[in-house]
């Protein structure tokens, strides 16, 4: 019998996963940088075609980023059942397959319920099948520990979740479902990410190699916290990028020449009357002007947040902590965040330095959540009483050692 | 069927005398300030399809100026009169997509009246109506291969400027003025409008401009008509 816990091919697994999720995030951010959401009006088929057979002659313009994002989704979406599976042992075929078969007949029955969600009656269908598909591989392998398959599940809920939100976004024409698309992009990113931490050697050997300490400067809701900012920050970021209305505010550092822009309806027409713009983007708003200076106060906010941190984390634990050289590497990849959010300004949003901005947002929030789920591994919050004898916890059974 | 024959040929008449008794409203528009320069369109010359179709640049067109300062692709319409469309049995407005650009940019049409949009490129479009913040018109989105049939939209409430776009090539965009009544035009490359078989009686008559804003002024018009010139102006920071 395989066994999943300690199994590095289950860790490399994983990291695959989430290496093909990262390039999916990115694709998808292209997708919004370019204006290319809607390039492909249906779903999940594509100009009529079924999406694995659309020409690649007709790959023109916005449909090449639509609808490769599209393709690569559907590959994530087949990794991370597999990873499901694989995690959950042998012993989640029959969850696998009940799973499946409920996603068939939906998909089947809901077209008829109403028309409109044909789309992802279809979807359903077929991911449904793939789901079938894992549930009788029948491989006799354990199950890996307690929180990698809870977290595998909450990965398998929310690709699926993904799938449909990105394609009800197109044939149901809401922005809402977009923003929460990218919303929940960025914590389904995280997630595999946990995975992969959770599932790896290192994590194994972690509690032998940095023995539990008491955590008296409460760096564990401090990094906790300044992790929940920063998804904050990707909400304000997503919602500033679903408007479709390409800058709010065309300079930087300043606002429309000010410290504070004039938000008023005269001062607002006037922006968009002034405004030059290459691509059909929507008009802009008092509110996503709003927003962009929201945006701008909260990096600022967080570049402080995270310097704490790292400051923090080293001077409280010392530099060779691994808390405190994630921290440090934190700040860096903060600091290339706050240059590539000036950048997408200067660069009038060029796509592809708005989407690397974006990328290099779920890396801080993956960061953030790493550096979280680590320091509730060696850091006891200081009111919980400590065993004499703390022994190492089994992989992925319980993230931090000696608390009852 | 006399009496039906006698009240036909009383409507009809009642209806000629009306046309005769309506008037042109005409004039021009003309631009004050100096417009900000074009922008050069560098998406469409690096697209390979869309590209070698445009042997001179291709720029932006939001303001399109005559030597004398006319002003094209201004909406000039009739403001203080609702709900008189007759747009169901206008003839269409045709919006063709040719040379991956829209043509024509700017238009008006009647609520209930139908726009025809057409694929004259050897490329696919989507055809993407986005209406305003607010607007009660539906947005819309559909899919128009290389050769396919003429798609049909038809809107059924006024609105300033509505978008069509194409998202797979984001920068064609073209902009409607949505009217429920048949009373505006939208001015020529000479800045000149006609609008035509108006009632006698006193307007409010609007010009509006993309960029540019809009004015309105009162007319009264006549059997003989009216004529009434505006002029807008490059807006100017506080």
């Amino acid at each position: 019998m395989s066994r999943s816990t300690k199994n590095p091919w289950l860790n490399r697994f994983a990291w695959l996963t989430v290496l093909a999720t990262l390039v999916l995030v990115g694709l998808g951010g292209l997708v919004t940088s370019k204006e290319a959401g809607m390039s492909v009006p249906d779903w999940p088929t594509s100009y009529g075609y079924n999406m694995f057979f659309f020409p690649i002659s007709q790959w023109v313009g916005g449909i090449f980023y639509e609808h490769t994002h599209r393709l690569v989704a559907s590959f994530v979406g087949v990794l991370v059942v597999a990873l499901t599976r694989w995690l959950g042992g042998r012993s989640s075929c029959k969850y696998l397959l009940i799973i499946g078969i409920a996603e068939v007949i939906a998909g089947i029955v809901l077209p008829h319920i109403n028309p409109q969600l044909k789309g992802a009656g279809y979807f359903l269908s077929g991911i449904g099948g793939v789901v079938l598909l894992a549930g009788m591989v029948w491989v006799n392998n354990r199950p890996a520990g307690e929180w990698p398959r809870r977290l595998g599940w909450l990965a398998f809920a929310a690709v699926q979740l993904q799938g449909l939100l990105g394609g009800l976004r197109v044939v149901l024409y809401y922005d809402s479902i977009g923003i929460l698309h990218a919303a929940l992009a960025q914590i389904f990113l995280t997630l595999l990410a946990a995975v992969a931490l959770l599932t790896s050697g290192w994590w194994n050997r972690l509690s032998e190699m940095w023995p539990a300490m008491v955590d008296r400067s409460r760096l564990r809701p401090l990094l906790g916290a300044t992790t929940v900012l920063i998804f904050a920050q990707l909400l304000l970021g997503a919602t500033m990028r679903h408007q479709h209305a390409g800058l709010a505010i065309p300079d930087f550092p300043l606002a429309y020449h000010k410290l504070w822009p004039p938000m008023d309806a005269q001062s607002v027409a006037y922006y968009n009357q002034n405004r030059e713009e290459l691509t059909g983007v929507n008009p802009i708003t008092a509110f996503q002007i709003g927003l962009q200076m929201a945006h701008r106060i909260m990096a600022l906010a967080i570049g402080l947040a995270v310097a704490f941190c790292a400051w923090k984390t080293r001077s409280r634990l010392g530099g060779r902590h691994p808390l405190a050289r994630i921290s440090l590497g934190w700040l860096g990849l903060i600091i290339v965040q706050i240059f590539l959010g000036a950048f997408t300004i200067w660069s009038n949003k060029a796509a592809d330095v708005a989407t690397a901005h974006m990328v290099t947002g779920a890396l801080t929030l993956v960061t953030g959540a790493i550096l979280t789920i680590i320091a509730f591994r060696v850091l006891i919050p200081a009111h919980v009483p400590v065993r004499e004898s703390v022994e190492p916890a089994a992989a992925g059974s319980q993230l931090a050692p000696g608390v009852k | 069927m006399k009496k039906y024959s006698g009240f036909l040929a009383i409507s009809l008449l009642a209806g000629g005398l009306q046309a005769a008794m309506a008037g042109d409203i005409t004039g021009k528009v003309t631009l004050s300030g100096t417009p900000p320069p074009e922008i050069v369109n560098d998406h469409i010359k690096n697209d390979p399809v869309c590209g070698p179709m445009h042997s001179e640049e291709v720029t932006t067109h939001f303001y399109v100026v005559g030597p004398n300062h006319e002003l094209a692709d201004a909406v000039v319409m009739i403001s203080n009169i609702s709900g008189k469309s007759t747009g169901e049995s206008a003839p269409p407005v045709v919006l063709d997509q040719k040379g991956c650009l829209y043509s024509p940019t700017i238009f008006a049409v009647q609520t209930g009246q139908k726009v025809l949009v057409r694929n004259s490129d050897p490329v696919l479009h989507n055809v993407h109506v986005v209406p305003g913040p607010g607007s009660a018109n539906q947005e819309m989105n559909k899919a128009q291969i290389q050769g396919a049939p003429d798609l049909t939209f038809s809107f059924s409430k006024p609105e300033k400027f509505l978008k069509f776009k194409c998202d797979v090539h984001d920068w064609m965009f073209a902009w409607a003025v949505v009217v429920d009544h048949p009373y505006f035009a939208v001015t020529d490359k000479d800045g000149n409008f006609k609008i035509s078989n108006v009632p006698p009686g006193k307007y409010t008559v609007e010009a509006l401009h993309r960029k540019a804003g809009s004015t309105s002024k009162e007319i009264e018009v006549t059997d003989a008509g009216g004529k009434v010139d505006f002029t807008l102006e490059v807006p100017k920071p506080k």
